[in-house]
């Protein structure tokens, strides 16, 4: 080998490591960050694991809002209307956030199988099913025609009572 | 009469453009490459055309909003008769169709003015800069009119009012942020045309270069102050007081702005020294395919966000095709190019060159790392292989340390010279500002706040590594001169451009830093009369009312702050308002800006007993996130305006006198 093919050589092994070094770090940073989404259905049947930042979502079951009456803290309840997932959270919930409405929360499942959520995150619209829990469902062998109609009447029946 | 047939003209101003930006794109590039002039002078009166049309297609849309003319889907949809005047004209552009028609009328003006400006160009190569201008336009009009067409009508029962702009988009903010965003992706087109017209024409030289340059600071200019502006607004408007979220929506805009500001380091090496050419091009074609990819993402409502307005499949899948063809045609270019124009030339591994490659290296690596977690879901969700979200975790561990190792070396580069350092010469001058950052940054938490902190004193020493450097470099440049006044001008507004936006990053580093480490959020339970303290600032709510705006509904609270024990008092009022006719609600923050805090005051929710939630924050140095990022934009500006890219104007100028 002539010394210029040498060294090109030895450029290029370094930056190959370096590359390579770089992705395995990424991967490795991106494997710890992941958020895997979960619908109530799914952490019912125990497919969730434990003590790990996951997503979960559905809808806010109509009634099951209870602020404590001296802090922050709220709890209410996610359904997909197959499976129910207890939600504890503390502080300020989003503007968007109401009984009967789509909502996804972020955080860790604990042992006694309640929810004790980081962030709760809501869009607007009437008849809002997260597109995961749609796909959840629909894997679970419910139509989503089912639930669709169900959130429907969910968001008139709240409608019609204010 | 007129005015009831104003979309109908807009329409058919659009199929105009678009046919005129079909013959700017034909004509020139075959003329280009069959050397015949006749055909290569379309370019110029066509794109002239072209912006005029597409200029007419949006003047009737605004028309169309201002009048209130529901029959219009889209004024429909988006816009209400209560809606203030101003938020009417904004709102053209808060929704799908709006903001592309926004974007061709950028594009196309973009066009025009490079085809002003840029006279002095060989035929040939304006013919195929103009040329595929040209075809990137023909690309969106086509969007537009075949997918997004923004004058369909409601016909024969028009709605009798509309359904009113998103509240979220009501706001001062909005009616800057994207038109400064598009400013930036569409200027970065000009650059691409450039690159891939010197590729068709085998010639890139330094004169390119020098063509090319400013064109890429103004694009990056816009795209940094329409960042900031983002970053802004989510701030202030979405009540969380958070400045980035690393929302796919917000990477989409970083991404081509992390290679604008490689593109920017790697024509300084190419106009300067010959070298890197093929990377240089390769850089632009990277940016505007990723300022694309950013509006596939946000625009094909993959994603869910403020900036998803439609989910029309259709849509995202035309984008994507577009995208398609132009990576793939401009990479077959640059394969087949590419060698011709490159050129080997030699540099020490301690010089500037080596320090830029550098610079561009980590960039790029920062480009990949906000790529892949951007991408990462949305490929495994196409896949079927589950849904997963990527949180801001991932990219804080990657990227602050990446930020940190460019900074380092971005202390080095400018005192470094082109082809070879003496690493003596670099320590003898830089060892002080390095020991000084050190210290300080070690120091200040200390003083400050009485406990050390990591992040702080990580932050602080590379601000003001970057800034002691930068000084130390001024000082080297103007000490010799008679005065420091003389020196001082006798700098090159490139430079100052340069220690700007050095300068801009060392602002916004700080900022980032401090608002991280020290903000103080605190979520209360207030009623009237109730007294909290924040950050040694007693918050007080005096009272609380309804009020009703010009479209909306509103709770309001007046709190009253003190500082301390001084008896300097004001008054702050958030609200929550509720807009009639979406019945969204939505958070109005109390804030009270600062040079160094900000006090942010947010309305919650109603609590049972009538008392509100409310979250009250202390951010301090959140300002300098902006001010650094203005800074940066500034700095851009300023390069654009060197002398030395207006060189050969007078030379044209005598040509003309002649002629």
């Amino acid at each position: 080998m002539t010394p210029k093919r040498k060294r090109k050589l030895y450029v290029i092994v370094t930056l190959v490591s370096l590359a390579a070094v770089a992705v395995g770090l990424t991967l490795y940073a991106l494997r710890a960050n992941i958020n895997l989404f979960f619908s109530p259905v799914q952490i019912a049947q125990g497919e969730a694991p434990m003590s790990r930042s996951i997503r979960a979502g559905g809808m806010v079951k109509v009634g099951s809002v209870s602020r404590d009456a001296e802090s922050l803290d709220v709890a209410f309840t996610v359904t997909d209307f197959v499976g129910d997932l207890q939600v504890d959270y503390q502080g300020i919930l989003p503007d968007l956030f109401r009984e009967g409405q789509g909502v996804v929360v972020v955080g860790e499942l604990q042992d006694d199988g309640r929810f004790r959520a980081k962030d709760v995150l809501a869009r607007h619209d009437e008849n809002y099913m997260p597109p995961e829990v749609a796909q959840a469902l629909e894997e679970a062998g419910y139509s989503p025609a089912d639930f669709q109609a169900k959130a429907a009447e969910v968001g008139q029946q709240r409608k019609d009572d204010t | 009469m007129l005015t009831r047939i104003l979309p109908e003209i807009g329409h058919f101003a659009l199929i105009i453009a678009l046919l005129m930006a079909v013959v700017q794109s034909v004509l020139p590039l075959a003329g280009a490459a069959t050397r015949r002039p006749l055909w290569m002078a379309y370019g110029q009166p066509m794109a002239t055309g072209q912006f005029l049309f597409v200029l007419l297609a949006y003047a009737c849309l605004t028309a169309s909003y201002a009048m209130d003319d529901f029959s219009v889907v889209n004024v429909a949809n988006n816009s209400n008769s209560l809606l203030p005047w101003y938020y009417k004209l904004s709102a053209v552009w808060g929704n799908h169709e709006g903001s592309v028609l926004l974007w061709s009328l950028m594009l196309a003006g973009w066009g025009c003015v490079a085809g002003w400006w840029s006279r002095r160009l060989p035929r040939d190569m304006l013919a195929r800069v103009l040329g595929i201008l040209g075809l990137i336009s023909v690309g969106f009009l086509l969007f537009i009119l075949l997918t997004s067409n923004p004058f369909e009508r409601h016909l024969p029962d028009i709605p009798a009012d509309g359904a009113d702009l998103n509240p979220l988009l009501q706001d001062i903010g909005l009616i800057i942020h994207p038109p400064m965003l598009y400013m930036g992706y569409v200027g970065f087109s000009v650059v691409f045309a450039f690159a891939i017209a010197a590729l068709l024409g085998g010639r890139l030289d330094a004169a390119w270069t020098r063509w090319a340059r400013p064109w890429t600071n103004a694009a990056w200019a816009f795209l940094t102050v329409g960042i900031a502006l983002g970053s802004w607004w989510a701030y202030y408007e979405l009540g969380w007081g958070g400045w980035w979220f690393w929302d796919p929506v917000e990477n989409a805009s970083l991404l081509p702005w992390l290679t604008g500001t490689a593109l920017i380091h790697s024509l300084a090496v190419t106009e300067k020294r010959g070298s890197f050419k093929s990377w240089t091009v390769l850089l632009a074609i990277a940016t505007f395919s990723l300022s694309l990819m950013g509006t596939f993402l946000v625009r094909s409502g993959v994603l869910t966000s403020v900036h998803a307005f439609a989910n029309d499949p259709s849509r995202g899948l035309f984008i994507l095709v577009l995208l398609a063809i132009t990576v793939t045609l401009s990479l077959i270019v640059f394969a087949l190019r590419a060698p011709r124009v490159s050129h080997a030339v030699r540099f020490n591994w301690l010089s500037r060159d080596a320090l830029l490659l550098i610079n561009n290296g980590l960039l790029v690596t920062a480009t990949m790392t906000v790529l892949l977690g951007t991408l990462y879901p949305l490929i495994l969700d196409s896949l079927g292989l589950g849904k997963i979200s990527v949180g801001p975790p991932y990219f804080n561990a990657l990227f602050v340390p990446l930020t940190v190792i460019t900074c380092l070396f971005m202390g080095l580069g400018p005192m470094a010279q082109w082809k070879s350092t003496s690493p003596g010469k670099l320590v003898r001058k830089l060892w002080l500002a390095g020991l000084v950052a050190l210290g300080l940054g070690a120091l200040v938490p200390l003083v400050y706040r009485g406990e050390w902190n990591l992040w702080v004193t990580l932050g602080l020493s590379t601000a003001l590594w970057i800034g002691l450097s930068l000084s130390r470099d001024l000082f080297d440049k103007v000490r010799h001169r008679h005065s420091i006044w003389k020196g001082l001008r006798r700098l090159s507004l490139a430079y100052w451009g340069m220690v700007l936006g050095h300068l801009g990053v060392a602002v916004t580093i700080v900022g980032a830093t401090v608002v991280s480490q020290y903000a103080v959020e605190r979520n209360v339970r207030m009623s009237p009369d109730i007294s909290v303290e924040v950050a040694g600032y007693h918050f007080t709510m005096t009272e609380l009312f309804d009020r009703r705006g010009a479209n909306f509904l509103a709770d309001t609270a007046v709190i009253e702050v003190q500082r301390g024990d001084s008896h300097r008092r004001f008054e702050m009022q958030p609200e929550k308002r509720l807009y009639l006719a979406t019945g969204m609600p939505m958070t109005q923050v109390a804030l009270r800006p600062g040079l160094f805090r900000d006090l942010y005051v947010a309305m919650g929710e109603e609590l049972d007993d009538g008392s509100w939630a409310m979250r009250i924050q202390y951010k301090p140095f959140v300002r300098w996130l902006w001010l650094g990022g203005l800074l940066m934009a500034l700095g851009g500006v300023l390069a654009v305006f060197d002398k030395r890219y207006r060189k050969t104007r007078p030379a044209r100028l005598t040509q003309e006198g002649q002629a």
